[in-house]
């Protein structure tokens, strides 16, 4: 038993952030149907990392799209729309991520599809919400982290603006959806009345940084500054930080600073400056005394004193280690022609059990007979 | 009416991941009570981000812890103890996010926890899961990122390990948790029981590279490599990064490398019209652009490339953010005022429900200003 058995979700969505979403609802049990245009399918099919394809689609097309089904429809021909409007009226949810307009255009904007289904939930990612100067900018994961003042945060001072390597907004507006999808399901077993839920990739940008951001409209508005050196948190003390060793790098974070002073053979007098406003100082400080010994050394030092510190794994490092292995965050994923390939399973645990399925994604209009049958559209 | 209307949550949680969680179920409707030790309160309150003070805690724990109840007790006082059980009894969500074997040692694990409370949803953050060697081990956002493999993926290739410069493990844990919980909010709803929700930092921060780990396992084991200059995504090709102006600074996303060269009028990009040299050039390819783009203002770009709607944005900091009508037009910032009148700016939740945001103009609680109301209200 999952807890979203029985929900089916109509995922109109591509890219990144609609279909981690998707995602998360399938692991959780629920029936995740792509709709998607013909031959194509959605544009992620296309949107590779260095240039990874499997069985036609890209990897990370693979890695989101695991565990969902595809129908494919010509959303501009009118005998597809009428079976997509038949299969919105059996389904709980929808997801877009289309720009304000392309829906009203072809007719499924939430006003008429609630004519056809009053119980939907439907659900939109938009990159900047749907009003304001911004509505026709491209939505796309590093600009919002370009304009949401995210890449100010990370390196070092004098570094260039640094974007998060990862495509961090999305996956979080992701979550974010999946949020405000799985309330309005609660809220409909209440009123057994659909929903409108809205998420933008600008305003989970904004909830992402809410501690900082909270700091900044009450502080002056003084903006967030990098540390010279050893930067890993721009509104942080020392030594918050990773640092080299003489054979790698540790990360340091909290611990009682008069201790570290010891342990690194610094001297007592430091022990009086500021650790946030002497921060750059006490960095560099505590920086060329980690250079002495190696990594190992400093740990077991460090730990024995209660200082917060941990080794810096590189991929080999972790996911060739054993405490990966014990996590069981693997799993086999089967394709259609009979390979398989890798990927991580939810991170979610229910009742001591983690969320697992070896179910592929769809290749384009796999499912669009069997659905038409099923559905009897 | 908000969708969470009459779900009562006690959240025992601390620092960030927890309470996050905390906070966006209070902003979908539920009450939430947060369980603080008596005379210390959640850590956080005294966890500074630049020094600040608001009002006897910092703005980590303001920003964190708005809109929630606190109620005072000592776990080791039987007394107290039975209190809290008696208002569990009442409750229907319990979250807590001490070290593996703490809560339990308090009397208060999920078997007891069930026990008292049948239909009890259970949700509980750790650092790493169920790694069993590692359950003393702190569980820190900054360390966890450093074992994660996170700090190879941001900054240049000759950087060394770079932190992304947010409590990102702890920030999607306390969203993983949401999202499990509402799962679980759900499922009794239909089907009357109760459940254990678990996720972790360590977990949450593999989570969020799930399309880099999946890459890594199919390319053999191949290094993660960033770029030399420019870096945002060490597995996208160029011109994927962000890049200084005369006067600023552009981001570019995804882009066909001669289009740019068109466009930009920066005729060495013509040469490289294959889309697979996009990714095995990239060093070289945004060498190029990097040079380039540092002879024109960023709006000058921006006029280059916007028409051709080619992904493209200007990089703004805070400062620059709040004065874009852009960003005033979405009312992300909401005042909220405490019980002795103190006020303060923080965000608003980000989703958006029939056209309505859900706004609380309720600061976080001074330590146990709520307890003897609630003791009354509940009966304990």
């Amino acid at each position: 038993m999952k807890p979203l058995d029985g929900i089916v979700v109509l995922e109109f969505s591509q890219f990144m952030a609609g279909p981690s979403a998707g995602l998360r609802l399938a692991d959780l049990g629920a029936r995740v149907i792509k709709i998607e245009r013909p031959e194509t399918g959605e544009a992620g099919r296309n949107i590779a990392t260095k240039n990874m394809y499997l069985d036609g689609s890209s990897l990370v097309f693979h890695t989101a799209n695991r565990n969902k089904e595809s129908f494919t429809a010509n959303l501009k021909d009118k005998e597809d729309l009428k079976k997509v409007n038949s299969l919105i009226a059996k389904a709980d949810v929808l997801t877009h991520n289309f720009r304000p307009g392309v829906m009203e255009k072809i007719g499924l904007d939430y006003d008429s599809v609630v004519q056809i289904n009053p119980k939907l939930i439907y659900a939109t990612v938009t990159g900047y919400s749907r009003k304001g100067e911004w509505i026709a900018k491209p939505g796309q994961d590093l600009l919002i982290q370009a304009i949401s003042g995210l890449t100010h945060l990370s390196g070092n001072q004098n570094d260039l603006p640094t974007p998060f390597g990862a495509a961090a907004v999305d996956m979080l507006c992701g979550t974010h959806l999946v949020q405000g999808i799985l309330a309005a399901l609660i809220k409909r077993t209440k009123t057994d009345k659909g929903a409108w839920v809205e998420v933008s990739l600008l305003e989970s940008a904004i909830d992402f940084q809410l501690e900082i951001f909270t700091t900044f409209l009450n502080n002056g508005k003084k903006p967030p500054l990098r540390s010279k050196t050893n930067n890993a948190h721009a509104l942080l003390e020392a030594p918050y930080g990773i640092y080299g060793t003489s054979d790698g790098h540790i990360a340091i974070s909290m611990g009682p600073f008069g201790i570290l002073l010891n342990i690194l053979g610094l001297s007592e007098e430091l022990h009086d400056l500021d650790t946030f406003i002497n921060r750059d100082e006490l960095k560099e400080e505590i920086s060329n005394a980690l250079q002495k010994k190696s990594t190992k050394e400093w740990l077991v030092e460090l730990q024995a004193k209660g200082l917060w510190c941990s080794e810096v794994n590189n991929y080999h490092q972790i996911l060739g280690s054993e405490e990966f292995k014990e996590l069981a965050m693997k799993q086999e994923v089967k394709l259609l022609d009979g390979t398989q390939f890798h990927t991580t399973r939810c991170p979610i645990r229910i009742n001591d059990e983690t969320l697992l399925s070896s179910k592929p994604a769809p290749r384009v209009g796999e499912h669009t007979e069997r659905i038409t049958q099923e559905f009897n559209i | 009416m908000k969708p969470l209307e009459d779900l009562l949550i006690i959240d025992f949680s601390q620092f960030l991941s927890g309470p996050l969680a905390g906070l966006r179920l209070a902003d979908l409707g539920a009450r939430v009570i947060k369980v603080e030790k008596k005379g210390e309160g959640d850590l956080s309150r005294t966890r500074y981000n630049s020094n600040l003070d608001l009002n006897g805690a910092s703005s980590i724990f303001h920003s964190l812890n708005r809109n929630k109840e606190s109620f005072e007790a000592d776990l080791k006082n039987q007394e107290d103890l039975d209190k809290i059980k008696d208002l569990i009894k009442q409750a229907d969500v319990v979250i807590q996010n001490f070290r593996p074997g703490v809560f339990e040692r308090l009397g208060l694990g999920y078997e007891v926890i069930k026990n008292l409370n049948p239909k009890i949803i259970y949700a509980e953050v750790s650092g790493y899961g169920e790694i069993q060697s590692w359950k003393n081990k702190p569980g820190q956002d900054l360390l966890v990122q450093a074992l994660s493999g996170i700090t190879d993926l941001t900054g240049n290739a000759t950087d060394g390990p770079v932190s992304m410069g947010l409590a990102v493990a702890d920030i999607f844990a306390g969203n993983h948790l949401t999202q499990g919980v509402l799962a679980a909010v759900l499922q009794r709803a239909i089907k009357g029981v109760g459940c254990k929700i678990q996720v972790s930092l360590l977990e949450s921060i593999f989570d969020l590279q799930f399309e880099m780990l999946t890459t890594y396992f199919q390319d053999g084991g191949a290094d993660t490599i960033r770029t030399e200059t420019n870096n945002a995504h060490a597995y996208l090709g160029a011109p994927y990064g962000i890049y200084k102006t005369e006067n600023g600074y552009l981001a570019i996303a995804m882009a066909s490398i001669p289009q740019l060269g068109l466009l930009l009028n920066c005729e060495p990009l013509l040469d490289f019209e294959q889309p697979a040299v996009w990714f095995s050039k990239r060093n070289e390819i945004k060498g190029i652009l990097a040079n380039h783009l540092l002879s024109r203002t960023t709006d000058y770009w921006l006029g280059c490339l916007e028409p051709a709607d080619i992904w493209c944005a200007e990089v703004l900091d805070w400062k620059g953010l709040i004065k874009k009508n852009g960003f005033k037009e979405l009312g992300m910032i909401q005042e909220v005022k405490m019980t002795d009148g103190f006020t303060y700016q923080t965000t608003r939740c980000p989703i958006t429900i029939d056209s309505v945001n859900f706004r609380s103009g309720i600061a976080a609680p001074h330590l146990g200003e709520n307890t003897k109301a609630i003791c009354k209200e509940f009966n304990l």
